[in-house]
């Protein structure tokens, strides 16, 4: 365990109850449940095709589940779109890396705080007065992004030219712009060395700590897993089949069975 | 060695993300501005204005309108023509039925009817994509092809179908000579390239271009699809919607629904690609190179010599467009404006390589 | 009602016209995921190439020679356009296939001239009178027609037999379902594509017989061409069956239109007709007709 500081970890924030989503006839999800409390690290784990991706696309609304319900700071709703958990603090990274490419490591940082600027297509043509100070602002926000995950060389470089590394970098910085309350991380650390996995985890921790960002996380190197969540759930065949601490996981019998393809 | 940054220290993220941020570009900007604004006024001849400089500028007006749609946004368009024509003939129904409007109201309020018409047309952008959307863009055009040619309110119950552009003036002084008709397109088109260089640079741009780039994240950052998209057809067609004023009232005089065919939508779409998409200087290049081009075609073969149908020119036309567009294409898509690009960063770095 | 009917008759039979092109479209569309904006040149210019080859050689040896050209064209869009265009996105290479059709029109109309051509083939022309039986007077129908429509269901069968029975065909399927996959398994990808622009050249060859035997080999074919498109998004982008229904109901549609509506609105609305029509049809159902729906994943 590294809580440190004074992170405390507090009530619900978000709570899934009784999530089942299906596509034609692949079930996904089914009769899914668990919650994730304010200032922790959830991890999400479980073998390839257990619906972990689902899980996420579902807390943030690009999937809409049949049936359960998604209840975030208090407010319960079956079907919210991905607008909806954006403007209401949820923001996310995605396992094949989604940046826009043409855009500069800058630029895709600024659209992390686009929900946040609110100047009319009148002033921002002008590039004037409150534009332009709205502009500054976030600028700066942006800045202290940037330099919190060491990328200031890279800030005007095109995003598509950057190795594989640094545009994960980048995504969590995007993430992190719209200065979400609950962050959701799809293998943050798929295909990176070592070193690079080390940073990761710095700034995953980082971020948890200094902002008191709520994290939800899927990934496969247990190692990681294990050293720097609070809680796990792992789902499997799109059931959960345990959820605790690291340490209770780590004995659960259904979770070893599940790793090792026993039959059931 | 004139061309070097060492020295210019900025101090401020607004001298970081000025629109020219190197001093020697600064100094360059102000010297074309001030030709355009002095020098040529003064030397040019009446052939020059109504052949190159003023079809120049209008053109590179639409095309930034089309650029912002399709070269930010990505949404191929095919139906700019029909959209200047909106532009064009609200303008002169504005103008004929309440001569009292000052002309600039006039072309704002032809640009607002633009806006609107492609707000409508856009709103399949929501469900379809990518070609799917450049077909139904062809829906807008022919829509005002026909509009615009049979229902005969529109062109006021002339005979032939063929209007004319009242006489201009603005605050009290007549715009009738082609200099006067230039010096007023040259100051909407400055006016009009600032601030669409400001949109993009801006929230509004970062939006247009997350959704070009891909537009699932850009939901789930935040990013309203509905409205980024009907925000870049809107200003998209309010730009073509001015520069189908202008042409119309400025550069034709008089005209027909086929000043707006099928034809201009490509020719617009060329220039875009040429110049570059997603960039605004670039439309500047894209609208002087295919201009440039039929006026080579027909000076030098005769200057060398070499008889040359007209018929001839024009195929050759085709032919080198299509060529260059799927040359533009495969070799830089971002077209003249990176290779511009390009060229100062070697400047920059000059005499060293690296 | 009889005059419906022959309204209906000739808008199918346009219709079958659409289907024609649109079909080109298709086939591309499937093996190669270009959506090819240049299939109405390809029209145009297999049908001047057929037209003026006719004047100096039999109509048989023409049609061979048209139908090489065709195959060269296919290499040489393959070889230029499409090899170094490979993995851009589809609407970059849809772009390009403009710059392709612009190209076209010119370079055809340099070489083979920009006149009027007739297009005879010895196709019967007089009007006849069917149904007789059925409605008093019975319908009259242009016995072109007839063999445009015995035509258009010749090459179709053709074509679904060549898709379902050989191995190029189901190489063809495999490349339309997945090109990396295909590739992996051993099909080579570039043939497959001068295959399938190939085939596509000589459906644009017949669709050129036959609009050039009704209207003259002239530049407004290539123009036309640009009402396929309604039918593409009314039938889908990757179906056969799409093209031809697809186009059968925008000939039917726009032909009732112009003749029962139009007048109202001050005519000429077939222009634009196929167009909302198909745009009307796209709001409610995206993926056309017989098109498969994409689901979309992060």
């Amino acid at each position: 365990m590294t809580a440190t500081g004074g992170r405390r970890i507090g009530d619900v924030l978000l709570k899934v109850e009784d999530i089942s989503l299906s596509f034609g006839g692949v079930r996904a999800l089914s009769g899914v449940s668990f919650d994730i409390r304010k200032h922790e690290i959830r991890a999400i784990i479980g073998p390839n095709g257990a619906g972990k991706s689902s899980m996420l696309n579902v807390i943030n609304g690009f999937y809409h589940p049949q049936k359960g319900k998604i209840i975030f700071k208090d407010i319960a709703r079956t079907d919210i779109g991905p607008y909806d958990a954006a403007s209401r603090g949820i923001a996310r990274t995605f396992q094949n890396i989604a940046l826009f490419r043409g855009m500069s490591t800058l630029d895709n940082i600024m659209t992390g705080r686009l929900l946040k600027m609110k100047r009319n297509l009148f002033w921002q043509a002008l590039y004037w007065g409150p534009a332009r100070r709205e502009e500054m602002e976030h600028r700066a926000a942006a800045e202290r992004i940037i330099d919190f995950l060491e990328i200031q060389s890279i800030r005007k470089v095109p995003v598509g030219r950057l190795p594989y590394g640094l545009q994960k970098r980048v995504e969590l910085g995007r993430a992190l712009a719209a200065e979400p309350e609950l962050l959701l991380l799809d293998e943050p650390m798929a295909g990176m060395n070592v070193e690079e996995k080390e940073d990761m985890c710095r700034f995953i921790l980082d971020v948890n700590d200094e902002f008191g960002t709520t994290i939800a996380l899927i990934e496969h190197d247990m190692g990681v897993v294990m050293d720097i969540s609070d809680r796990v759930v792992v789902l499997d065949y799109g059931k959960k089949i345990a959820d605790g601490t690291p340490d209770e996981v780590r004995g659960n019998q259904a979770v070893i069975d599940a790793y090792l393809g026993v039959q059931h | 060695m004139l061309y070097r940054e060492a020295g210019q220290f900025k101090t401020s993220y607004g001298d970081d993300q000025a629109i020219f941020p190197i001093r020697q570009d600064r100094i360059g900007v102000a010297i074309i501005l001030l030709a355009a604004y002095l020098a040529i006024p003064l030397t040019a001849s009446p052939y020059l204005f109504t052949s190159i400089l003023i079809p120049f500028l209008i053109y590179a007006l639409a095309a930034i309108g089309l650029n912002l749609l399709t070269g930010y946004c990505g949404q191929v368009s095919l139906g700019t023509g029909g959209f200047m024509a909106v532009g064009a003939y609200a303008a002169y129904n504005f103008a004929i039925r309440m001569p009292e409007l000052n002309l600039l109201v006039v072309f704002l309020l032809a640009g607002g009817c633009a806006a609107l018409v492609g707000v409508v047309f856009g709103i399949p952008s929501l469900r379809i994509k990518g070609f799917y959307l450049a077909v139904a863009t062809l829906a807008a055009q022919f829509f005002m092809d026909w509009m615009f040619s049979r229902i005969k309110w529109f062109t006021n119950y002339t005979p032939s179908g063929s209007v004319n552009a009242p006489p201009l003036s603005l605050f009290g002084f007549a715009i009738d000579t082609p200099a006067e008709r230039y010096y007023l397109i040259l100051a909407i088109v400055t006016v009009m390239a600032l601030a669409a260089k400001n949109l993009v640079r801006g929230r509004v741009g970062r939006s247009w271009m997350a959704i070009r780039d891909m537009d699932i994240a850009a939901e789930i950052i935040g990013i309203r699809p509905l409205r980024a998209k009907l925000s870049a057809f809107a200003v998209s067609s309010f730009y073509a919607g001015i520069a189908g004023a202008l042409w119309a009232f400025l550069h034709l005089g008089s005209w027909e629904p086929l000043a707006f065919d099928i034809n201009r939508s490509f020719t617009l779409l060329f220039m875009v690609i040429i110049g570059g998409l997603g960039s605004i200087l670039g439309c500047f290049f894209g609208a002087a190179f295919i201009l440039i081009v039929p006026l080579a075609l027909n000076q030098i073969p005769t200057a060398l010599g070499i008889p040359i149908s007209t018929a001839m020119i024009s195929h050759l036309e085709f032919m080198i467009f299509g060529a260059l567009i799927v040359f533009f294409l495969i070799v830089e898509p971002h077209g003249l404006a990176r290779l511009w690009a390009l060229g100062k960063e070697k400047l920059r770095l000059w005499p060293f390589p690296h | 009602m009889g005059f419906f009917i022959e309204v209906l008759f000739g808008g199918f039979l346009a219709g079958v016209l659409y289907a024609l092109v649109a079909l080109g479209f298709v086939l591309i569309f499937k093996a190669s995921g270009v959506f090819n904006f240049a299939q109405g040149a390809m029209v145009l210019f297999a049908a001047l190439s057929l037209v003026r080859l006719m004047e100096w050689m039999p109509i048989p040896i023409a049609l061979l020679v048209s139908v090489g050209i065709m195959i060269v064209f296919a290499l040489v869009v393959e070889r230029l356009v499409l090899r170094p265009l490979v993995n851009q996105e589809g609407i970059i290479l849809f772009m390009a296939t403009i710059g392709v059709s612009y190209f076209v029109d010119g370079f055809g109309q340099t070489i083979w001239g920009s006149e009027i051509y007739t297009l005879d083939l010895g196709l019967p022309k007089e009007p006849v009178i069917i149904l007789e039986s059925v409605f008093e007077g019975g319908v009259l129908v242009n016995k072109f027609d007839l063999v445009a429509a015995v035509i258009a269901g010749i090459l179709v069968t053709v074509l679904a037999v060549f898709f379902q029975k050989t191995r190029i065909g189901r190489a063809l399927r495999a490349v339309a379902d997945d090109h990396q996959a295909a590739q992996s398994v051993g099909i080579p990808l570039r043939d497959i594509w001068v295959i399938v622009w190939s085939t596509s050249g000589i459906v644009a060859l017949v669709a050129g017989i036959v609009w050039g035997s009704a209207l003259g080999v002239q530049f407004s074919i290539s123009l036309v061409a640009l009402k396929a498109l309604p039918v593409l998004i009314l039938g889908g982008f990757t179906s056969v069956p799409g093209a031809i229904i697809g186009g059968l109901i925008i000939g039917a549609g726009e032909k009732l239109a112009e003749v029962f509506i139009g007048p109202s609105f001050g005519g000429g609305i077939e222009n634009w007709f196929a167009y909302m029509l198909a745009l009307l049809f796209l709001l409610v159902r995206p993926q056309g007709l017989f098109g498969e729906r994409i689901i979309e994943r992060v």
